[in-house]
């Protein structure tokens, strides 16, 4: 029934001059969004509106769906095409088209015309009152209400006539890539990738990188992590992963350092790893999934003991969330039946049963003096060897 | 790219390459359905034809005896489920072991929900079941046992010609089913001699195509189907035969018993060498069977202080697979229940690896795991979990 989708967008039409630069690229993000969507689409931009078009039959649902992951869009509104054959010919579409999508109904509604094409013989104040008459005509049962109107029936006038009523709501948020551009720490676990699509929502493209410890962590585990950058990367648009090899530098800090303080030690490095990788592929910040106290290493003084080695600001929209909003958005983005995938933690070797939960930075600092020898050389190997992998 | 050494050959083996040329031939030029009047069909059925001759010589058994199937698994529950529902007026009552294969255990648990009466036999330190305790089970409502030929995890072979003897001898006979998927390739198996009446076997343990099986079952055993359909395979398995892959079982079978001696006697001695080998490393321990008791091909080894999972991707990392004895215990609390039952204990169910041979293992390779496991193995223990 439907032939195309008008896209609604919020705030990034207040975005002044700027305007175009969202505009373009939700329409870039739109059309990534479908290229694995059944149909021939075309997405144009016109008069400040979006149209997502299908050239030939096309799976609804899910167009529909793929739509829903775009961030930007506020609103789909799924569109019936007209050819515009007479006033007379228009009301009987719309009143037809009111009978199958909503049956014999009794709703309050409201007529908006929007004449774009302005030789069009009508004015939109007009077709407004008159296809009103029309629709009352046919269901004795509706009620005209401007003000709070059940169902509000659409018609834009243009070269053809576009009738729409629904509107799906959209993921909200602002086009990826509007943003600059951020290094996610990804995990196997339920966190990260929530992270990385919370930051993604605010219009900031995504890379991520992953640190795979070899024999303790096995392919499998490595591509779960490719998964899940894979299910985030629906909605954040491609994303380059890399993967570092962290076996020996895990094994040296377990050599030199207290065991207690490890995972500390180890996250620094990740870090600082993170973020050098960041620099240098263009990235202005560091996401992560931290939230405060959720593990030892996640208490407040472990947070500040781990933030203190970046100088690019770290992201944690995670901070706040309690363990259970954390998994229910994961449900919503599909990641958690992945992250929970029992693959990641064959590396428990580097845990110690009782960690330290309130690192003091000084005596962490001093840990990692013993460190000094040989660790800046195996950073800088493990940067140089990690690999990328494009997803998405 | 860098060598391959696979020594997981129990959990499946490369096909023959003649096996996959058969295979592709079938699919691309003969793929007509068997049950087809024409030319095609009769070509394909050709295939089926000379598959039965091959496998029924080799077991000794008639050709209408055998039943092509999905695959070890689907062999074990027809045989399970479709005699105990065959015979269930006789008798409620079934013995299996506990060191069998998830195919028949879980099989066996349908049917107990199904009410049947199950008895899991014991077995001992070496993983073999003991005949008293057999004995001992057996009761007036018996209507089968299930033991397993050879076990998948440590290579314990079963007394099977005994079990046969002891069922055919009673006054009210008790169906036998082999579980011999593990064996076949490695032993001549003639069921008719063993007392076996129902025997399961899979292609991919023995160089041929995965998704194909096969159920001996003797001519008077009564068994229903658990597939219904259009009628193959005289009602027993309905589905269009698989032809491609019946035909690369056919030419496999065919392939694994050729020079069958001379092969078996390598693997002893490939097995010999390596348990040796792996007994002057420090802290391991070989499970099951010594030498020549158990299969030519399997060799269960728990190394102390080192977690199964690590060792299997350190050796992965130099070119070499093998597999975990047991899964890894954080994450899989069900751990093996071969190794459990015949007494490994405690932290060494998570520290077990198994290594399979096939006819293409050879020393050198053999050699070059056992120098691995050499380096590894103490830089491994270096980091333990404290």
């Amino acid at each position: 029934m439907f032939q195309a989708f008008l896209i609604k967008y919020g705030e990034i039409a207040i975005k002044g001059k700027n305007r175009y630069l969202f505009e373009d690229a939700l329409v870039a993000q739109i059309r990534h969004a479908l290229k694995g969507v059944e149909g021939s689409f075309q997405v144009t931009k016109e008069q400040g509106r979006i149209y997502v078009e299908s050239l030939e039959p096309f799976d609804y649902e899910e167009t529909a769906e793929a739509l829903q992951r775009v961030f930007g869009i506020v609103g789909i509104c799924p569109v019936v095409i007209l050819e515009d054959q007479g006033f007379e010919r228009l009301a009987e579409e719309t009143v037809s088209y009111i009978a199958k999508r909503y049956g014999d109904c009794a709703k309050t509604f409201k007529v908006q015309a929007r004449r774009a094409r302005k030789t069009y013989p009508k004015e939109s104040m007009e077709i407004n009152a008159e296809l009103g008459g029309k629709i009352l005509e046919r269901f004795p049962g509706m009620k005209v209400d401007v003000h709070h109107p059940e169902l509000t029936i659409y018609i834009e006038i243009r070269e053809r006539i576009y009738l729409y009523s629904d509107v799906i709501p959209g993921p909200g948020g602002m086009p990826v890539g509007t943003n600059g551009k951020s290094m996610l720490l990804l995990s196997g676990g339920i966190d990260s990738p929530v992270a990385g699509y919370m930051v993604a929502k605010r219009g900031v493209k995504i890379d991520a990188v992953y640190f795979h410890a070899p024999p303790y962590t096995s392919d499998r585990a490595r591509q779960k992590v490719v998964d899940l950058a894979a299910k985030v990367a629906r909605y954040a648009g491609p994303i380059y992963l890399y993967v570092v090899n962290f076996t020996d530098i895990q094994l040296y800090i377990y050599e030199k350092c207290p065991h207690d303080e490890l995972t500390i030690i180890m996250r620094r490095y990740m870090m600082r790893i993170a973020e050098e990788i960041g620099r240098k592929t263009g990235s202005l910040g560091l996401i992560t999934g931290e939230s405060i106290g959720q593990v030892a290493s996640q208490t407040v003084q472990s947070l500040a003991a781990t933030n203190e080695v970046c100088t690019m600001p770290v992201f944690r929209p995670l901070i706040a969330f309690d363990k259970e909003d954390i998994v229910t958005l994961s449900k919503k983005i599909d990641t958690y039946e992945t992250s929970i995938q029992p693959f990641e933690d064959c590396c428990t070797i580097f845990v110690a049963k009782h960690p330290v939960t309130k690192p003091n930075l000084n005596v962490i600092r001093r840990s990692e003096k013993n460190l000094e020898e040989k660790i800046d050389a195996m950073v800088a190997e493990a940067i140089e060897t990690a690999e990328l992998v494009v997803v998405g | 790219m860098k060598k391959e050494i696979y020594l997981d050959n129990s959990a499946t083996t490369r096909c023959y390459p003649a096996v996959a040329d058969l295979v592709s031939r079938v699919m691309r030029e003969d793929y007509g359905n068997p049950s087809s009047m024409h030319k095609k069909g009769i070509e394909a059925e050709r295939y089926l034809r000379t598959a039965r001759e091959i496998i029924a010589g080799n077991l000794k058994v008639n050709e209408k005896e055998l039943y092509f199937t999905s695959g070890g698994t689907e062999s074990d529950n027809l045989a399970l489920i479709g005699a105990a529902l065959a015979n269930q007026r006789a008798g409620k009552h079934l013995i299996t072991t506990c060191i069998e294969h998830p195919a028949v255990l879980n099989t066996m648990k349908y049917l107990e929900e199904q009410g049947f009466r199950v008895t899991y036999l014991p077995v001992d330190e070496t993983g073999v079941v003991r005949l008293s305790d057999l004995e001992e089970a057996l009761c007036e409502e018996t209507i089968l046992v299930s033991v397993m030929y050879v076990n998948n995890e440590i290579g314990s072979r079963q007394p099977v010609e005994e079990i046969g003897k002891l069922l055919k001898n009673r006054e009210r006979p008790v169906l036998f089913h082999v579980d011999a998927v593990q064996a076949y390739g490695k032993y001549r198996i003639y069921p008719k001699r063993l007392g076996i009446d129902l025997m399961s076997l899979s292609g991919h343990k023995i160089h041929g195509p995965k998704g194909i099986g096969l159920l001996y079952a003797g001519e008077k055993v009564k068994i229903r189907p658990i597939l219904f359909g259009g009628g193959q395979q005289k009602d027993l398995r309905s589905g269009t035969e698989n032809v491609p892959g019946i035909a690369g079982l056919g030419e496999a079978v065919r392939e694994i018993y050729t020079d069958f001696n001379g092969k078996i006697q390598r693997m002893y001695e490939l097995k010999e060498r390596f348990v040796e080998g792996v007994k002057e490393l420090p802290g391991t321990t070989v499970n099951g069977p010594s030498h020549r008791d158990g299969a030519p091909h399997i060799v269960s080894v728990s190394f102390a202080g080192v977690r199964s999972e690590v060792l299997l991707h350190a050796l992965e990392e130099k070119g070499i697979y093998v597999s975990a004895g047991s899964a890894c215990a954080s994450n899989h609390p069900a751990v093996s229940g071969t190794l459990k039952a015949i007494g490994v204990k405690g932290e060494l169910l998570e520290s077990t690896v198994r290594f399979s041979f096939s006819e293409f293992t050879t020393r050198e390779e053999a050699e070059e795991c056992l120098k691995a496991l050499g380096e590894l193995l103490p830089l491994l223990r270096r980091f333990t979990r404290h």
